[in-house]
């Protein structure tokens, strides 16, 4: 049934290509929408501009003017980064590129008769449509936890403010006080990220408050690069950390925003700081658009990142349900390259390839111990599918971790020129 | 060819340092013509008990030992990252690297363009074998043992790539290696010869090259795909 339903999909959208490339030749320029500027968008941006020359007429609708980048805003948690460092502009992808750069929210989408409708009363119609929200929280996911508590209690999980908040309450923190993270289940954005976080709060603490503790109470049984980081915290910051996973009742938890507590499985925790990182969907416009499904998440066709419910919207990044490709700003650089690739062989004619998908994710435990994990991905009829991958082992020596770390500072300045120019 | 085996044998018997193996395993060469070889090397490097820093690393002990790991050589940035990510060298990478050395560690200082002919490196590695260690005094045990060599075809060389596909391929290189070809933390891979291009993502898919990234990249490419790479990084020279 659901092959069926998918043969028919694939079938109708190669007739659809074919008929639609002389279509609009000789007509006005095909138009291309672009709803988010983040690792994905941005990236689609550029390349459909890039790519086609002018031939595509593309807007990218973005309601920030600077784009914070969540990947490395733990660097600046830890103080490796400053903020400005991973603060970007769309300047460049106007003015290099020739995209249309809105500063707006999308408040609509009529996908009939497909146009975009914004907050600030603009209508813009469109031939694809791409849209790469990010991630938004599932409401009530930690019980005594909404939006309205994110400056007691911040999630930190889109970066910005958020992040910069949560610095000053770690700074702030008394001696010998407690940092708690309610950490997220699956999926969520940026597998290794809360475990990072806690790396370099612990740096931040080690250093300037030795006597206090951190506390992740954890929904999962397991995590990513879970035996690195472990390895990491007992050498760096032993007895520091401490984790309370399912089997204490890790699941089970609610939080006071007001009195500062937490209450683990009946147990009750004072704490100083408390970053709370909810359960996560896509970004709210994918569900308002009905892009997604009971998950939560928006399905798409793995080896051209259309909608699974209309072939005329591409879905990008953290959105979407990826397969094994975890969520994470180079996998949805790497499904926006896809995506472009096939919007402009549907618009104008140009070759499209095979897809090609890949990943890696690197994180810092402490002044240049770097660790890195990835995996190259191809689409099959049925999910974008792991075929290779690679993780850092235990045990590396210091020169491999610098290495490692060096390298990712490399890959922060090589993906953000490939997202913004 | 059968001239020289004799003489490794005539060697080997002799009790002298020879590159024959015992009980019948292949020789890797002819140590006494890698002498010969050596002259060329020997303007920079030295090799035997007393050897120091010349131009170019001592070579005494090259078995088995970690690229850029001898204490107070200059090595070039490349050599040292192949070496952090794990280049070790065996009779294999010695190979590879000899025969082509700039396709192995890019920018490598070593100003020499490679030795072509396949005996010649073979006696010249045989020779430089009776420097290092020698568990059970057998040629083919690690470090030296040679696995099989991976080879280019003549036809896989002269595969004609197509740029258009290497410029939707090169979009997965550019998100960590930047499009302008400078070096942030990641090598640039802009502005390299063809043949070079095509010689370094062979040698990471057949894992001669160390870096864990560049293997899983390079993994999954085929050989058309590797000259379309080669070829449109190729077209941003011009």
């Amino acid at each position: 049934m659901t092959l069926n339903r998918r043969s028919f999909l694939g079938t109708g959208l190669a007739v659809g290509a074919a008929l639609s490339a002389p279509r609009v030749i000789g007509q006005a320029r095909p138009r291309v929408v672009i709803v988010g500027g983040g690792a994905g968008g941005a990236t689609a941006a550029r390349y459909i501009a890039k790519d086609s020359a002018g031939a595509i007429d593309v807007t990218l609708i973005e309601p920030t003017r600077t784009y914070y980048t969540c990947f490395f805003s733990n660097l600046y948690i830890g103080g490796f980064r400053d903020f400005a460092s991973i603060g970007h502009s769309y300047g460049t992808l106007a003015s290099g590129y020739g995209v249309n750069v809105v500063h707006d929210w999308v408040v609509g989408v009529d996908r009939d008769a497909r146009t975009v409708t914004t907050a600030g009363g603009h209508s813009m119609s469109y031939d694809k449509l791409i849209v790469s929200p990010g991630i938004d929280f599932v409401d009530g996911a930690v019980p005594g936890w909404d939006i309205s508590a994110q400056n007691k209690m911040p999630h930190s999980w889109k970066a910005g403010s958020q992040t910069q908040l949560l610095k000053a309450q770690i700074e702030a923190m008394p001696e010998g006080g407690r940092f708690c993270m309610v950490a997220p289940p699956n999926p969520y954005r940026c597998p290794p990220g809360p475990y990072e976080r806690i790396s370099m709060v612990a740096h931040v603490l080690k250093a300037s408050n030795p006597t206090a503790k951190i506390l992740i109470v954890d929904p999962k049984e397991s995590f990513s690069k879970q035996a690195l980081f472990e390895e990491g915290w007992q050498k760096h910051y032993p007895g520091m950390v401490e984790r309370i996973g399912p089997d204490f009742g890790g699941a089970n938890v609610s939080v006071n925003p007001d009195t500062m507590e937490v209450d683990i499985d009946g147990s009750v925790e004072k704490v100083d700081v408390c970053n709370v990182i909810p359960a996560q969907k896509a970004g709210h416009i994918a569900e308002a658009m009905g892009l997604t499904d009971d998950s939560g998440f928006c399905p798409i066709v793995p080896a051209t990142m259309q909608s699974r419910v209309d072939e005329n919207v591409y879905v990008l990044g953290d959105a979407t349900i990826a397969g094994d490709m975890p969520k994470s700003g180079f996998s949805a650089n790497s499904h926006a390259k896809v995506a472009a690739m096939q919007v402009r062989a549907a618009l104008t004619g140009s070759r499209a390839f095979p897809a090609k998908y890949s990943n890696t994710c690197w994180s810092l435990i402490d002044t240049d111990d770097g660790v890195k994990v990835g995996a190259s991905y191809a689409p099959t009829d049925e999910k974008i599918a792991k075929v290779d991958g690679f993780v850092s082992q235990t045990g590396e020596d210091a020169a491999l971790r610098k290495a490692t770390y060096e390298e990712s500072l490399g890959w922060y300045a090589g993906i953000t020129t490939d997202m913004f120019g | 060819m059968r001239e020289a085996f004799a003489c490794a044998l005539v060697l080997a018997l002799g009790g002298a340092g020879t590159g024959l193996a015992q009980g019948g395993a292949e020789p890797i060469g002819d140590a006494e013509r890698g002498a010969e070889v050596w002259v060329f090397c020997s303007g920079c490097h030295q090799i035997g008990p007393d050897a120091e820093i010349g131009i170019g690393p001592p070579l005494t002990g090259i078995f088995g030992r970690r690229a850029a790991s001898v204490e107070g050589f200059p090595y070039s940035q490349s050599m040292q990252r192949m070496g952090r990510d794990g280049l070790v060298w065996t009779l294999k990478t010695l190979d590879a690297y000899i025969e082509h050395p700039a396709a192995l560690v890019s920018r490598t200082r070593m100003s020499f363009d490679g030795l072509e002919d396949a005996q010649e490196r073979a006696d010249l590695l045989a020779f430089l074998r009776d420097f290092s260690a020698k568990p059970s005094n057998i040629p083919e045990a690690p470090p030296t043992a040679r696995a099989d060599l991976p080879q280019l075809s003549e036809d896989t060389l002269a595969i004609v790539g197509d740029p258009a596909y290497g410029e939707y391929l090169a979009s997965e290189c550019q998100t960590c290696h930047q499009q302008d070809g400078s070096d942030r933390g990641i090598p640039s891979i802009t502005l390299w010869p063809e043949k070079n291009f095509v010689l370094a993502m062979h040698a990471y898919k057949q894992k001669l090259r160390p870096h864990p990234v560049m293997q899983m990249m390079a993994s999954r490419l085929t050989d058309e795909e590797i000259a379309a790479l080669a070829a449109y990084f190729g077209t941003l020279t011009q």
